[in-house]
């Protein structure tokens, strides 16, 4: 299958796809090009934020793949984003250095702060890139394979699953809150200074990470829908709707389901790293339940199974996110639980599952 | 000496490394012309005894009706060859060399049993074609099956099936939008592309028209020959219409064999089942 032929078939993909493109060539000409006094000028705030909700984007597409395609409804999500997202910080950590508020050349401010005399073993490596990249991929991707390994081969399926990856984030925010863990506690990771050489602060870092997530979201994109468009893809739609004879057939049932979420566990903690540089922080909060059924609620109201869906909604609700909590904070909770309850029960197939209503109709 | 002789042996160019061999499974094997042999098989669920000491033996490209009330150990029986459940005691082999009791469910799938369950499953969301396609016998493991890619031989092979089952004009409709009947044939469809054996093929024409269960018995006897088939039926008129030979089961026993019309004369079955 070349790249053409999976884009053939997807005309939402294509219109997605190409306006990514468009917006990668337009924000860095409108942040960096048009003067600061011109009505056209974007600031290095929206570009940021923009960044931000590219790695909720890429996160959701994640999400997708086993939720829409396998019938994994996994409420841990936001976990492999997270440990992602540490992965990284952990290496912004130790770019620092010695400008840290103790001075101190090898230890980060916080164990300092704790008294600590020599790093954790843990914490060695993460002052080479390639080390810290390796780790986004890996601490996912091992949680992801342990946990699937255990689960799908008992075939624990349904809620019981959603509960035991639910648990699983619950335990990580409380493990990762706690001081001796040597991830900063509470606080967690933050006061970044640079990332490969370059400045974060930075208008042109900024435009940098903004075109590295929207790179990422778009590659992802293909080879996820490449998978969905493959026999693999297949043999996944088959097991999400009819389990058991999947499994008569002759397919490995938990062999597919266990690499399918290894992939989405890496999908997720990518837009994890991503994220991080570009919000300046990482700490437990990030594993709190709620980030990951916020998340699949970003799907449902988009529309599952679709992949672009996933895409829209994350878009859409993380835009609605940021303008109630400025506007009106106190209403917001409740938006986004009614929006899920209406999506729910008028668009089974979310926002992009209008289109398809109108076409059948027709 | 001896080390250089192993170095040697490892660098050998006209044979791959051992540890890189796969152990191969015993192959199918019925040179006493009998495919599925069943032996003094047991269970019991809760103390309910669903099989007792069944005997039963299946006959290379013979195509075997078995009839029985209600609770005569009939899906249990299915259950036990294609591994579903596990029997208290007995044997269960394919052909000579495949024991049925050790191998697991996608084990057996693969030596070549093919199930058609009684209520038709298939895959609502998928189409025709690409039920077929899953179904197909080829390498199930999860990387090849992300980069393999339909071949012209594979095309052909679910074009033939789809002829065989009438359902080459719906190739690309969702299953879902089937009636009742053209799912039955899509299921014997599925079980076709396995290649199997061994077709088991649970109440076929259970809801079924007249005409679809005439179409029905065709492509059922159409088949045997070349896989054997048995076939587990309620519809009297219907085994009558494929069966050569019958068997009929009674509280997981085997009550009498032969001829359908042996069969309906014998007193016994008249009185547990036909005559009712």
């Amino acid at each position: 299958m070349g790249m053409l032929d999976l884009l053939r078939n997807d005309k939402a993909g294509r219109w997605m796809l190409a306006t990514l493109l468009l917006v990668s060539v337009l924000v860095p000409v409108l942040n960096l090009l048009v003067p600061q006094d011109s009505a056209f000028h974007l600031s290095t705030y929206a570009v940021t934020l923009l960044g931000k909700y590219l790695t909720y984007a890429l996160l959701a597409l994640a999400a997708d793949l086993v939720w829409g395609y396998l019938g994994i409804l996994s409420l841990g999500h936001g976990a492999f984003f997270a440990l992602g997202g540490y992965a990284m910080g952990m290496y912004l950590m130790r770019q620092i250095g010695e400008r840290g508020v103790y001075g101190d050349p090898l230890l980060p401010d916080f164990m300092v702060f704790l008294n600590w005399h020599e790093l954790p073993w843990f914490w060695h490596g993460f002052d080479q890139f390639w080390f810290a990249a390796l780790m986004v991929l890996l601490v996912p991707g091992l949680l992801a394979y342990v946990l699937g390994f255990l689960a799908f081969r008992s075939r624990v399926t349904g809620v019981y699953l959603s509960i035991i990856t639910q648990a699983t984030t619950y335990a990580l925010m409380l493990a990762f809150f706690r001081n001796e863990m040597g991830f900063g506690g509470n606080n967690g990771l933050t006061d970044f200074k640079d990332l490969l050489g370059f400045d974060l602060r930075t208008d042109h870092t900024r435009i940098g990470l903004f075109l590295a997530s929207s790179a990422a979201l778009g590659l992802a994109y293909l080879l996820t829908r490449y998978i969905v468009c493959s026999r693999l893809g297949l043999a996944s739609v088959a097991i999400r709707d009819a389990e058991s004879r999947s499994r008569f057939i002759g397919y490995r049932v938990e062999n597919i389901k266990l690499w399918v979420f290894v992939y989405s566990a890496v999908l997720a903690g990518i837009a994890g790293a991503l994220y991080v540089p570009q919000v300046g922080i990482i700490n437990p909060g990030e594993f709190s339940p709620l980030n990951s059924i916020e998340l699949v609620i970003w799907v449902a109201i988009g529309g599952r199974g679709t992949l672009y869906g996933a895409v829209v909604g994350a878009l859409l609700v993380n835009y609605a996110k940021t303008y109630f909590t400025a506007a009106l904070p106190e209403v917001w909770l409740f938006a986004l639980g009614g929006l899920f309850v209406l999506v729910t029960l008028y668009l089974p197939k979310g926002i992009v599952g209008l289109r398809r209503m109108r076409e059948e109709r027709a | 000496m001896k080390s250089g002789q192993a170095l040697r042996e490892l660098t050998r160019r006209d044979q791959v490394f051992e540890f890189l061999i796969k152990p191969r499974p015993p192959e199918l094997d019925v040179r006493h012309n009998i495919i599925l042999y069943l032996e003094a098989l047991n269970k019991s669920f809760d103390g309910f005894k669903a099989i007792s000491n069944l005997n039963l033996y299946i006959e290379t490209g013979e195509l075997r009706c078995i009839i029985g009330p209600n609770g005569a150990g009939k899906s249990t029986m299915m259950d036990i060859i294609t591994g579903k459940t596990r029997p208290d005691s007995g044997q269960a082999w394919f052909g000579q060399r495949l024991d049925l009791l050790s191998m697991d469910e996608p084990q057996i799938a693969e030596a070549g049993i093919g199930r058609k369950f009684q209520k038709p499953t298939v895959f609502e969301k998928l189409s025709v074609f690409q039920n077929l396609e899953l179904a197909m016998a080829q390498d199930k493991r999860v990387w090849p099956l992300l980069l393999t890619r339909l071949s012209a031989e594979q095309r052909d092979l679910i074009d033939e099936v789809m002829y065989l089952i009438g359902l080459q004009a719906l190739a690309t409709d969702p299953a879902g939008k089937l009636s009742h009947g053209q799912k039955q044939w899509l299921e014997i469809g599925m079980l076709l592309m396995q290649k199997p054996a061994l077709l088991l093929v649970d109440e076929p024409v259970a809801g079924m028209t007249h005409q679809e269960m005439e179409r029905t018995a065709e492509l059922l006897t159409s088949l045997a020959g070349k896989h054997s088939v048995v076939v587990v039926e309620h519809d009297m008129d219907f085994v009558r219409s494929i069966a050569r030979k019958v068997t009929v089961l009674h509280q997981g026993n085997v009550l009498a064999e032969g001829s359908m019309a042996d069969v309906q004369n014998d007193p016994r079955v008249v009185e547990v089942y036909l005559g009712e």
